[in-house]
Formats: C-alpha cells, structure tokens, sequence
C-alpha cells in the first residue's frame, strides 16, 4: 500500500477505476489478443441470449401444444423445395419448427449444464475445503472416495448414475424425476475434480500468516474456511468449472441420446438427436443434421474459451514474459 | 517399484470391494427377485422354493459373502431376460467390445502422432495453427453425434458402409473375432472412427506438447550442431523421448475408449458389452448391471495399475513421489 501507483502519479486527474484495472489486466488483455478466444466467447454468447430469450424469437412453443400445426409438419428447411416461411430449418413431424426447437433445446441442456457444474463445485469446493483444512482422518476418508470415482472415466460414472437410478423408477416417477437425476448423475460424477484442486489449494495457503493471524483472532474453522481460504482459491476453481460446462452439455447430450437423461417430452439438444435418429434413413436429415452441429458449436465454443483459459492461467507459460 | 504395486494393487482390491458392496446392494435390497424371475402368477411353492435356491433367508452378510465369492469366480446368476447365466453372456459380448476399443486407439495413435509431430515441427505455419484449432473442434464433438453424421454419409447417403451390426465373425476358440471377414472389416470402420476422434485431437495436442519440449533440449541443439539431417534428428532423437508419455496416456486412453464403447454401441447396435448393459438397464436387469459394474471396476482398476506402472518404468522420478504417497 505504500508504493505509489504509477499511472496515479503521471495522470493526477484520476486513478483508474475497478473496471479500467479489470480491462488492463493480464488476463484481459491476453483475451483481447487471443482471436480464437474472443470468436468463441462471442458465440457462446449468442447461443445463451438466444437459448434466453427462445419465447421471444421462437415460431412454435414446443411446450404449447395449440401453438403446432400438424399441416406443417415435415417441412423441409426454406432453401429446399418445398421449404415454407417462417420456418428457417423445417419442422419435424408434429410440426414444431426446428430452430424454435433447437433453442428451447439449448435452454434446457444449458440450465442442466450450469446446475450440474453448480453441484460439482459446490459439493467438491466444499468437501475439498473440509479435506484440506482438517487433514488427517478426514482428509483420508473424503480423498480416498475421490480415488475412487478416479478409478472410472467421469461419463462412465454418469452413466452408471443416471442409468441405474432410471431404471429402478417407475415410467411416471422417470420423467418427473429425469432432471434431477441428470444434474446429481452429471454433478456427482465430476466433484473430485474439484475437491483434489481445492484441497491441494487450501494445503498451500493453510499455513500462511493470514490463516494463522484468523486462528490467533480466536475464528472458527468454518469461518476461516469461508472468509479465508475459500476467496483465495476461488480463481482455479473458475477455471475448472467453465471447462467444465462443456463436459456438462456433452454428459446431457449424451444421457438424453442413450435415452437416460430428459425424457423425450422434454426438448434438450440430446433428446432432439435421439428424436432424429430415428428419421435416419427418412430422407428428413434437417431434423438430425441442426441439432447435431448445434450441439457442436455450443461445446466448440465453450472449448475456445476455456482452452484460451487454461494457457491464460497456467503459470509455466508466463515465465519471462 | 514393488511398493507401488503393492500400494496400487491395495487401491485397486478397495475400489473392487466398494463396488462390490453397491452391486450387491442393488441385487438384493433393490425389487424383488422371485418375483423377476418368475413372474407374479407363481405359486407361493414356487417362489418359496426360489427363494430358498437364492438364498434370500440368510443374513445379508453371508448373502453378501456368497455374492462375492461368485463374482471372483464369473458366476453372477441368471438374466432375467435372457434366463442365461450372466458370465456367459458377459463372456460373448468381451471380444466385440475390445476389438473395437483397441481398433480406435491403434486408429486414434496412428492419425494423432504424425499430427502432432507435423504440428509440432512446423509451429510457426498456418497449418500447424489450423491443427491447434482443429484439434478444440475435435474433442468438442461428442461420439455419438461422430457416429450418426458417419452413418449419415456412408451409410444413408453413399451407401458404402454397414450402418449397424458386427459383420460376419469368426470364431476363434471362445474369442469370436471380425477382423478377419471383409464385412466384419467394413463394419468395424465408422464406430472404430467415431470413437477415434476425439482421442485423435487430445493425442495430437500431446505429442506436439511433448515434441515441443524435446526440441530444446541441449542434446537435439547437439544433434543440429552436428550436422545430422533435420528429419533424422526429428524423428529418431525427438520422436523416440516423445512416445514415453505417449505408452502411458495409451493405457489411459484406452480406458476412456471402453467407456465410450458404450455409446458408440448405441449408436451402431454392436453386438459388445455395453449395448448389453444398455439392454439391461432398460429391462431392469439387475444381474447383469451388477456384473457390469464389477467387471468395469476390474477393468479399470487393471488399467490404473498398468498406467502407474509404466508411469514409474517411464520417469524415475516419479517413483520416491508415489513412495511418499502424495499423487
């Protein structure tokens, strides 16, 4: 705090805002340079506010069953003959519009996708913060449950979740239950990510002065978990959850396709594939040709940010510059 | 090294008794299984005398003993679709499943190592950047969505390729195999190719990380220093200390290609052990879900302790870390 802040000192007027620091960040300006970063940034999002605001732009509600036609079912997309206005990229067969589809789709899988990713940090923050600070007994248990799940690829996890928790319901408690079940299959599969991050984190910081100053002030350890580790090991932990948004929608994507995730009723980008599927050899390609590349750019996108994160973040590469 | 055998093996007999517990607990506390099998118009004699040959009135930890006991040696019961013992079945689908998770690895080696050894040599040309970018676009796309626009090409449109089934098969002694029909070839391409594709990006992103590194090591600066011919020096000097960590990721990737079987299965209906497994969750099946997951914890415990070991083969150094416990 003693050190005068040189642009202060050149430029008496101001001192640069929280926003003009942000901006001049490393980070932020390692973004602004990086092409494919910002393309990717920019698509995703385009893709949410488009999953957000889908009743706005959207023709047919597939919710709505008054707002489909069945006259114009099995159109094809406008540019083919046959193709009818103002449905861009066709309609299937109980004659939705398929980009109306696509982004009542997107809404679904990305609202799966952010709690998903919501409960697998939650949860692996929280244990990973136990494990650490505690250590011992309690590290052991929570870190060898970790190993455990490491043993096993994370979509196999989610499928041995989300299929075996499908299969003990009955057909009306599947599809009320299908959304729940998806968010825990996907969120429970992914938290040891977390947890080995943050616990190696908090062994770090646990024995620097900071910590110890909180411990002499006479502060619990909950409270020195919340209000002193857990905001200085928050920066890896953003990392780990935006990449792992594009394990999310893939995982649901995914499920839904091998009919354990949301029920057919229900559109999400998994579930229109699984729908197309099955018009495979129909000749009606638009309904499995959208939302397949949909689902590809959505996770293209997410990929282009975070792997711009990934290097941004990684210590080993700003060496020197 | 023995003492990371031990220790992994130990990990290993710990993940196999965990699941074993959830798998059992699945079998027995889970429905009804008289019932299951056989069916709900079964005389009270009947289902007494089932319930008897299952042993349902012992204490669940003798159930629970017996359970295991069967699963080390195969034995995990009846389907209760199939009414067939699950080992058997487990054992017809092994072949179909590994044929194509070692097909897509050999497939995912040999498109992602000249990739990345291209990408790496020539980093500062336009095509090695289109890689970088290609290779994101490459583990974005998820298997099955591969699987149905191949399907799509070469099966709906060119009409060149099988879009479903294992071809015709040979078999072996119990291994039945369809790497030796041209059929079973041509069915082998699209899901072998599907699952290869997003190993092929993370292969690729790897070699040219690791060819990148070998590079400015004094002893390539020596080998240019002394006149050796560019290619030699990229392929016998470079090459050879990239492809260490290249075994061991292998191990690795095979894993997560057993694992994605399961999908590309779906997709081609291929006849291996997920399609199986896919069925029984359908139809309930608890036996042979519970064999399943015993078998995948084998599996993937195998593979853990043959990953750590050749980790430890590769790099001495990481043998006083695992001794010391902190991974």
């Amino acid at each position: 705090m003693s050190t005068v802040d040189p642009t202060v000192a050149t430029n008496p007027r101001r001192a640069p805002g929280r926003w003009q620091r942000f901006w001049r960040s490393r980070l932020v300006r390692s973004f602004r340079r990086s092409k494919t970063a910002l393309i990717g940034a920019v698509i995703f999002l385009l893709l949410t506010l488009s999953a957000l605001f889908a009743p706005l732009i959207a023709v047919t509600d597939p919710y709505d069953l008054a707002t489909l036609d069945l006259f114009n079912s099995h159109l094809p997309p406008i540019w083919e003959e046959y193709g009818t206005a103002p449905f861009l990229l066709g309609t299937d067969s109980q004659g939705g519009d398929m980009l109306s589809l696509m982004l009542y789709g997107m809404r679904s899988s990305l609202t799966v996708a952010f709690l998903a990713v919501a409960t697998s940090s939650i949860l692996g923050t929280a244990l990973g913060l136990i494990a650490g600070y505690f250590g011992r007994r309690v590290d052991g248990v929570i870190m060898r449950i970790a190993d455990i799940q490491f043993t096993f690829p994370a979509i196999l996890l989610a499928l041995l979740i989300g299929g075996i928790s499908q299969s003990l319901l009955s057909n009306s408690a599947r599809a009320e239950l299908a959304m729940p079940i998806v968010v825990l299959a996907l969120g429970l599969s992914h938290w040891p990510h977390f947890a080995r991050l943050v616990r190696g984190a908090v062994l770090v910081e646990k024995n620097k002065d900071y910590v110890a100053a909180a411990k002499l002030a006479g502060r619990g350890p909950w409270t020195i978990m919340r209000r002193q580790l857990l905001p200085n090991v928050l920066n890896p932990i953003f990392v780990l959850a935006t990449l792992d948004i594009a394990f999310a929608v893939m995982g649901e994507a995914t499920l839904s396709f091998l009919g354990f995730g949301l029920p057919p009723t229900e559109p999400s980008l998994g579930t229109l594939i699984r729908t197309g599927y099955n018009y495979l050899y129909s000749g009606e390609w638009w309904l499995i040709v959208f939302p397949a590349l949909w689902l590809v750019l959505l996770v293209v996108s997410i990929n282009l940010v975070g792997d711009w994160l990934r290097d941004a973040l990684n210590p080993k590469l700003h060496q020197g510059s | 090294m023995l003492s990371i055998l031990v220790q992994r093996s130990l990990h290993a007999v710990l993940v196999i008794l965990v699941v074993s517990v959830l798998a059992f607990l699945l079998t027995s506390l889970v429905g009804d299984p008289v019932a299951s099998i056989l069916g709900i118009q079964a005389t009270p004699e009947d289902r007494a005398i089932l319930a008897e040959r299952l042993r349902l009135d012992e204490p669940w930890i003798v159930r629970y003993l017996s359970f295991l006991g069967g699963a080390i040696q195969g034995e995990f019961g009846i389907s209760y679709s199939a009414q067939r013992p699950v080992g058997d079945l487990l054992l017809e689908r092994i072949p179909a499943t590994m044929e194509l998770a070692f097909s897509a690895l050999i497939l995912s080696l040999a498109i992602g190592i000249p990739l990345g050894v291209f990408a790496a040599v020539y980093r500062d040309s336009w095509v090695s950047s289109a890689l970088m970018v290609g290779s994101i676009v490459g583990v974005s796309l998820p298997t099955f969505v591969v699987g149905i626009l191949l399907i799509f090409l070469f099966s709906v449109h060119l009409g060149w390729l099988p879009s479903f089934g294992r071809g015709e098969t040979v078999d072996i002694g119990w291994w039945s195999t369809g790497l030796l029909t041209w059929s079973g070839l041509k069915a082998l391409i699209m899901p072998a190719l599907s699952l290869a594709i997003s190993q092929v990006a993370l292969i690729a992103r790897l070699v040219r990380a690791e060819m990148l590194e070998v590079l400015q090591t004094d002893y390539v600066r020596f080998a240019r220093a002394r006149g050796l011919a560019p290619r030699k020096i990229n392929l016998s000097h470079a090459l050879r200390n990239t492809l260490i960590p290249i075994i061991t990721v292998s191990g690795i990737q095979l894993g997560f290609l057993v694992a994605f079987a399961i999908v590309a299965e779906a997709v081609f209906q291929w006849p291996g052990l997920g399609l199986l497994f896919l069925q029984a969750l359908g139809n309930t099946d608890l036996p042979v879900i519970a064999a399943f997951l015993m078998l995948a914890a084998f599996f993937f415990s195998a593979i853990n302790i043959i990953v750590d070991m050749l980790y430890a083969v590769a790099d001495p150094r990481l043998r006083v870390k695992v001794a010391l416990g902190s991974t």
